[in-house]
C-alpha cells in the first residue's frame, strides 16, 4: 500500500508521493526528499546519528514514521545554518575545535548540542555528556566534542551580549 | 579536558593544527558518505546470508523471490562470470556460499529490487535447503580436527625461538588470558553504488580502506579486465581496520550487471556485524622468568587466536602477535608460538592494534605479576627493561630507529593526576553520574575504591615480512594552486588534512585541491598499519619536491640563476639563499616573485611512486629484519569501582606516545582521545558473544561501545623524537592508544578490587561475584 502526503522540512512544504506506509521519517529524509544529511547508524535509535527536532523536540528520525509527522515542523541538520554557506557557532566550533574526524555522527551530534545549548546555554561539563551520551561517535573518544561545545556556548554567549549592545 | 596545549595553526603547514578541508561539509551534513549516493534508476540490493554455521546446501529456490514485483535480480553463486572466490591475501572466500556455508552471516544470494523493503521481503523468498553439520567452534582443536576448508584449519602456525631456551631467573611468573571478540563498530555501516558502465566495464563507488586491492578483486569476480572496473572512495564513516576485506563489493556489480542499472547496497547495522570481520578472539598463556632485581631472563609464550571461517589477513595477525608478545622490553630468550586456525565462528581480521592489542592486555598483566614478585614498582619494572635503539625485538632485529620506551613511560608517570573527586571526603556531595555506573545503577559511594594502573605498548608502522609497500601521489601546480591526487582512503584519520599541509610547506602556496581519490591513479596502499602518514604523506612530499624543482629550475631559466641559490619563503621564490659556505654561488640580479605568479599559465606536474626500505621474511626460528618501524605508547589509568555491583568508572587516562614528529598536534591528540575509547571499550563493555557460532549481540543495543559518560579525562604528552627515514620525521600515531589502554585500565581493576581479572571484557560479575 502506497500513499501522498506532505511534511515540513526545515520550514518547506515537501510533497511525498507513492510512499510505503512503513517508512520512518529518516528514509523519507534521506531518500525521497534530498535531505541525506541526517544519517542511519543503526536504525533502532541507539547511535543518534539521525536526530531531528519535531517540533522542537529533539527524536532519532529513524524511529519516527514518517507519514506520523504530517502537519509537524521538522528540522535537520540542513536546516539550522541561518543561510546556506553559513555555519552555526556549533558548526564552527566543530570544526575549529577538531570535533570532526569521519563526520558520519556530527550531523546527528550538531542537532542535539543545538538542542541542549537552546534549553541551557551554560550546561556543565557533566551536563554536556549527559545530553550527548545518546550520540555514539567512534572515532574522536568525545573529547574535542566536548571542547566543542563549551566553546560554542562561549561564541553564543558572546554573540547574545554582542546584540544586547547593539540593540 | 587535556593538558595538552593545542594551538590552531593559521598558516596550515606541517607542524601546524591545521584544519580539515572537509569540515564545512561533514558539519552541515553535505559531506557524501558512501550511503548518500544515489544514481537515476537505482535498484536496492541485499544480501541473503547463512543461518548456521556450517552445512551443506542442498538447494536454493530463488522463484519466489523473482515473482515479486520490483524484484529486478536474484543471482548466486552460479550466476557469477568470474572467479567465485576472493579474499584481502588469499583467495579463499566463497563471493556466495558455494555447496557449504561455513558460518553465520556467509553470503548465500543476493537480490536488487527497486525499494529497500522488497528486497528485504525478496531474501526472505528465497527457500534454502540446507543439511546442517557439526560446526567446528572451538579454535583449540581445530588444527587437529577434519579440514573445514580445502585450504584447511590452519592459516599459520609462526614459532619464534631466540637464545638458550633452558635459560630461566629465579622469579618466574606464569598466567592464562583471554580476549574476547571485538568489533571495529564504526559509525557509517558499509555502503557502495554500482553503476554499470557503457563500455561494459563497472563503476563502483564505495567506502573503503583500499581501492585497488578491492579492485583486483572485483574484477576478478566479475570476469572483467582491471582497467575496466574503476572504483572511486565515497565518503567513509570510520573503518578501523573492518573496510580492509571486500565486502558488499561483488555483491553490487555482479547485480547491477545482472539488472542492467545502478545497484546501491546500504548495510543495516545487524548486517555490518555480520558483514566484516572482528578483532580476534585470543586464549594467550605466557610465562616470564626474571632476576631477583627483575630484570627479564627468559620470555615464553603460546597464543592461540580464533580466524573465523576464512583467513581475511589471519596470516599476518599472526606475526604480530607473535612479534610483539613480549611488549617492549629486552629479553634475550625466548620461545613463542602462534597459532591461527579457521573454525566455523565469524572471520576475523584486520583491527586497530592488529595482534598487538591482544597479546599487550596479557604480557602487561605478566609485567604487573613480576614487579610484584619482584617487590618492585609497577613502573620501575618497566623502566628497567624497556626497550630502546640498538636492543634487538625477539625477532632478532635491532632496532635502529627511534623507539623512545623508557621516555613515554617516565613522561606518562610524570603526567597530573585527576583532581580528586568523588572520594570520602566529598561523597556525599558529588553528583551520583560520576560514580562507577553512573545514574540508575548509582554505587554507594561509601564502597567505591580507586585503583591506578600501568601499561606500556607497541608496535610496527607499515606492512612486513617482505611486503613491497608503496604508494603513489601526483603534484599538479598552475598559477599557484597546487591540486594533489592520491588513492590513499581518508576514513576520518585526517589524511586529507596532512596532503594539504605537505604541499603548503614544501610548496609555499596556500591553496591546495585534493583530486577525489580514485583508481585512475595509481594504488596508495592501504589505510591501515599506521601507514599513510608515512607511505602516501611521503608520496605526496616526494611528488610536490619534484614539482618544486621543475618551478625553481623555471624561474631559474627566465632569471638567468643557478637553481640551488633559489628557495621559497612565505610563498615567494626568493635568491637571497646563501650557499653552504655562506657565500652566494652566484652574483645575480635578486630573485623575488610569489609561487603565483611564477610560471602564467605553465603547468608544473609530476607523478612519483614511494616505497619505504626493504623488510625480510621471518626464518624457521621467527627470526628476521621483517618490520620497517615501531612505535610506542604508555598508559596510567586511574579507575573508581564498586566491588559489590562490579560496576566501574575510568576517571583518568593519562598517556606519552611516541609520534616521531607531530605534523598536526590536534589531529594527532584526536587519534589518541579515539583510540583510548576503543582500548576503554575492550577493556570493560565491548564484546562480540557468540552462542553455537551465532552472534548474539549484533546491535548498538546489545553491543555497547563508549558514550561521552564513559570516556574519562584524558591527559596527553607527545614525544617527539624524529624517526630517521620516515618522511618529516613522523611515525603514524592511530594504532599505539588502542594497545596500552585496555590493559592500563584492567590493571587499575585489579589494584581495585585484587581480582586476578585475566580476560577482557572486564563484565559486572568478573568483579562481584
Amino acid at each position: 500500500m502506497t500513499l501522498a502526503y506532505s511534511l515540513t522540512v526545515n520550514g518547506a512544504e515537501h510533497e511525498v508521493l507513492d510512499a510505503w506506509l512503513g517508512e520512518s521519517l529518516l528514509y523519507v529524509l534521506r531518500e525521497r526528499l534530498a535531505h541525506p544529511g541526517s544519517k542511519s547508524g543503526c536504525e533502532q535509535g541507539e547511535c543518534g546519528s539521525c536526530s531531528v527536532l519535531v517540533d522542537g523536540t529533539l527524536v532519532c528520525a529513524c524511529l519516527v514514521l514518517a507519514a506520523s509527522a504530517v502537519g509537524h515542523d521538522i528540522v535537520t541538520v540542513e536546516g539550522l545554518q541561518p543561510s546556506r554557506g553559513e555555519f552555526t557557532e556549533v558548526q564552527e566550533a566543530f570544526i575549529a575545535e577538531g570535533a570532526v574526524q569521519c563526520g558520519f555522527c556530527t550531523p546527528g551530534l550538531v542537532v542535539a548540542i543545538h538542542d541542549l545549548l537552546a534549553g541551557n546555554p551554560h550546561p556543565t561539563d557533566l551536563e554536556v555528556r549527559e545530553a550527548i551520551s545518546g550520540n555514539l561517535c567512534r572515532c574522536t573518544g568525545y573529547g574535542r566534542i566536548l571542547a566543542a561545545v563549551q566553546a560554542a556556548a562561549s561564541a553564543q554567549a558572546a554573540a547574545a551580549s554582542a546584540q544586547e549592545r547593539g540593540g | 579536558m587535556s593538558q595538552t596545549d593545542v594551538t590552531i595553526g593559521t598558516k596550515g603547514r606541517l607542524g601546524d593544527s591545521a584544519l580539515r578541508p572537509d569540515g564545512g561539509p561533514k558539519v552541515r551534513g553535505e559531506f557524501a558518505f558512501s550511503g548518500d549516493l544515489w544514481a537515476e534508476g537505482m535498484l536496492w540490493g541485499r544480501a541473503l546470508r547463512s543461518v548456521h554455521p556450517a552445512a551443506r546446501i542442498i538447494s536454493i529456490d530463488t522463484a519466489a523471490a523473482l515473482r515479486i514485483p520490483g524484484v529486478r535480480a536474484v543471482i548466486t553463486a552460479e550466476d557469477i562470470p568470474g572467479s567465485r572466490r576472493y579474499g584481502l591475501e588469499h583467495r579463499d572466500q566463497p563471493v556466495f556460499a558455494i555447496d557449504v556455508v561455513r558460518y553465520v552471516g556467509e553470503p548465500v544470494a543476493a537480490v536488487a529490487a527497486d525499494h529497500p523493503e522488497t528486497a528485504r521481503r525478496a531474501c526472505e523468498a528465497i527457500v534454502v535447503h540446507y543439511e546442517v553439520s557439526e560446526p567446528l567452534l572451538d579454535p583449540a582443536v581445530a588444527a587437529e580436527a577434519a579440514p573445514i576448508h580445502p585450504d584447511g584449519n590452519v592459516f599459520r602456525h609462526l614459532t619464534i625461538n631466540r637464545g638458550d631456551p633452558s635459560a630461566r631467573g629465579p622469579i618466574v611468573v606464569e598466567g592464562s588470558y583471554v580476549v574476547g571478540m571485538q568489533d571495529q563498530a564504526f559509525m557509517g555501516p558499509e555502503a557502495g553504488l554500482a553503476v554499470p558502465a557503457e563500455d561494459g566495464g563497472m563503476d563502483l563507488i564505495v567506502s573503503t580502506q583500499w581501492l585497488h586491492n578491492d579492485r583486483e578483486q572485483v574484477a576478478e569476480c566479475l570476469g572483467l579486465p582491471p582497467d575496466k572496473v574503476r572504483l572511486s572512495l565515497g565518503g567513509v564513516g570510520g573503518a578501523f581496520g573492518a573496510r580492509e576485506d571486500v565486502s558488499l563489493h561483488i555483491h553490487a556489480c555482479l547485480l547491477a550487471q545482472r539488472a542492467g542499472r545502478p545497484v546501491k547496497i546500504v548495510y543495516s547495522r545487524e548486517e555490518s556485524f555480520l558483514g566484516h570481520v572482528h578483532r580476534h578472539p585470543a586464549r594467550i598463556w605466557m610465562r616470564h622468568s626474571a632476576t631477583a632485581d627483575g630484570d627479564l631472563v627468559s620470555f615464553e609464550a603460546g597464543i592461540l587466536l580464533d580466524g573465523g571461517a576464512y583467513r581475511s589477513s589471519t596470516y599476518h595477525v599472526v606475526a604480530n602477535a607473535a612479534c610483539f608478545a613480549a611488549g617492549p622490553y629486552r629479553v634475550d630468550n625466548a620461545a613463542v608460538d602462534c597459532l591461527g586456525v579457521r573454525t566455523n565462528n565469524p572471520p576475523c581480521g584486520a583491527m586497530r592494534g592488529f595482534g598487538a592489542v591482544q597479546v599487550c592486555f596479557a604480557h602487561e598483566a605478566q609485567m604487573d605479576r613480576l614487579a610484584d614478585a619482584c617487590g618492585l614498582d609497577p613502573v620501575e619494572l618497566r623502566l628497567r627493561n624497556a626497550l630502546g635503539p640498538g636492543d634487538r625485538l625477539l625477532t632478532g632485529q635491532t632496532i635502529d630507529g627511534a623507539l623512545p620506551v623508557a621516555r613515554v613511560i617516565r613522561e606518562t608517570a610524570a603526567l597530573p593526576w585527576p583532581a580528586d573527586t568523588d572520594t570520602d571526603a566529598d561523597a556525599d556531595t558529588a553528583d551520583p553520574m560520576t560514580r562507577p555506573g553512573g545514574a540508575g545503577r548509582t554505587a554507594d559511594a561509601a564502597h567505591v575504591r580507586r585503583g591506578v594502573g600501568f601499561a606500556v605498548g607497541f608496535k610496527n608502522l607499515m606492512y612486513a615480512e617482505g611486503y613491497r609497500d608503496g604508494s603513489t601521489a601526483r603534484c599538479r601546480l598552475v598559477d599557484g594552486l597546487a591540486t594533489v591526487t592520491c588513492a590513499a582512503a581518508e576514513v576520518g584519520q585526517g589524511f586529507v588534512t596532512l596532503a594539504q599541509q605537505i604541499a603548503r610547506s614544501v610548496l609555499g602556496v596556500t591553496d591546495v585541491l585534493l583530486a577525489p581519490a580514485d583508481t585512475s591513479i595509481g594504488s596508495a596502499g592501504s589505510t591501515s598499519a599506521s601507514r599513510q602518514t608515512w607511505m602516501s604523506g611521503g608520496a605526496v612530499e616526494q611528488a610536490c619536491l619534484a614539482v618544486r624543482r621543475q618551478l625553481l629550475a623555471h624561474v631559474a631559466a627566465r632569471h638567468g640563476v643557478d637553481p640551488a641559490v633559489l628557495d621559497i619563503i612565505d610563498g615567494r621564490i626568493v635568491s637571497n639563499v646563501p650557499s653552504v659556505s655562506g657565500v652566494p654561488v652566484v652574483s645575480i640580479d635578486s630573485v623575488d616573485v610569489a609561487v603565483a605568479d611564477a610560471g602564467p599559465g605553465v603547468v608544473f606536474e609530476e607523478e612519483v611512486e614511494f616505497h619505504h626500505r626493504v623488510t625480510h621474511p621471518l626464518d624457521d626460528d621467527g627470526q628476521g629484519d621483517a618490520h620497517v618501524s615501531l612505535a610506542c605508547a604508555a598508559h596510567r589509568a586511574v579507575v573508581d569501582v564498586d566491588p559489590e555491583l562490579g560496576l566501574i568508572r575510568v576517571v583518568q587516562i593519562a598517556t606519552a606516545q611516541d609520534v616521531g614528529r607531530a605534523l598536526n598536534p590536534l589531529q594527532v591528540l584526536g587519534q589518541i582521545e579515539g583510540g583510548i575509547a576503543q582500548g576503554l571499550g575492550l577493556a570493560t563493555m565491548e564484546e562480540l558473544i557468540l552462542r553455537d557460532g551465532r552472534l548474539q549481540n549484533p546491535s548498538f543495543t546489545d553491543y555497547l561501545i563508549p558514550t561521552a559518560l564513559d570516556m574519562p579525562d584524558v591527559a596527553v604528552a607527545l614525544v617527539e623524537e624524529p624517526e630517521p627515514g620516515a618522511p618529516f620525521g613522523a611515525k603514524g600515531v592511530g594504532e599505539p592508544p588502542t594497545i596500552s589502554s585496555t590493559p592500563a585500565i584492567v590493571a587499575a581493576l585489579r589494584a581495585a578490587t585484587g581480582k586476578a581479572l585475566t580476560r577482557v571484557p572486564v563484565r559486572p560479575q568478573d568483579i562481584a561475584l
